[in-house]
């Protein structure tokens, strides 16, 4: 499994995510917080 | 053997709260996974969309702590994004499928294709809407384009109709294709239901 996910991949048009994408990412990790109580993780998102 | 290395470096820093690492580990695996997803779906937009829910599922998981595939980030990356990939071609129905549950529902592999009322009206509209951008084509590419999308003539066919060669009736379905295209995107129009 990890060959075929690793293997090159030629003659396949090279893309990228965009800046904004990135961003959002960057921005959606820094606003999610994991707070644990009684052994239970809690999730949330403070936009 | 470097680059996982590097990346079970950067998840440890991420995890212990350096944001910088995850923006390393987005750049560095950026190119790779956005061209496998491309190479899927042939999308930009889906190409983002499936990057970014990809991201995300790592994201949570990361934080959550639940990740234990110290050393294979970038297969499980790809794994996650393969499934996404998957759940895209269900869900737009481009790929029927059938998931071998024991609680077999046979609605699950048929569905009513009938349009609603309204769906049905929308698609009128557009059918109307459609019908006037054609008129604004050049005369050669609308008789060409109406022969084959309306009337289902074969390219050889509109070639014999239309006394000119079959590359000729190929670059003219083309162009009106491309000049179509032009039209909808300049003046906004939303051709979808």
């Amino acid at each position: 499994m990890e060959k075929i996910y690793s293997a090159e991949q030629k003659g396949i048009k090279q893309v990228k995510a965009s800046a904004s994408t990135v961003k959002f990412l960057l921005d959606y990790s820094k606003s999610l917080k994991f707070t644990e109580a009684k052994g239970i993780k809690f999730e949330s998102n403070m936009n | 053997m470097d680059v996982q290395l590097d990346d079970s470096l950067l998840i440890k820093r991420y995890v212990a709260g350096d944001e910088k690492a995850l923006e390393a580990l987005i750049e560095k695996h950026n190119q790779r996974l956005s061209s496998f997803i491309y190479s899927k779906v042939n999308s930009r937009d889906i190409t983002e969309d499936i990057f970014q829910d990809t991201f995300i599922k790592v994201i949570r998981t990361l934080r959550r702590g639940t990740y234990n595939e110290e050393g294979k980030f970038l297969p499980w990356v790809m794994r996650i994004a393969h499934n996404l990939i998957i759940d895209h071609f269900r869900k737009s129905s481009r790929m029927p499928m059938f998931d071998g549950a024991d609680t077999f529902d046979i609605f699950s592999l048929i569905s009513d294709e009938k349009l609603n009322a309204e769906h049905q009206i929308i698609k009128d509209q557009i059918d109307t809407d459609l019908g006037k951008l054609i008129n604004e084509l050049p005369a050669d590419q609308r008789e060409v384009l109406v022969m084959r999308i309306y009337k289902d003539m074969s390219f050889k066919e509109i070639s014999e109709n239309t006394g000119v060669s079959i590359n000729t009736a190929l670059g003219r379905m083309r162009y009106a294709l491309i000049n179509l295209r032009k039209i909808i995107e300049q003046n906004d129009i939303l051709l979808t239901i």
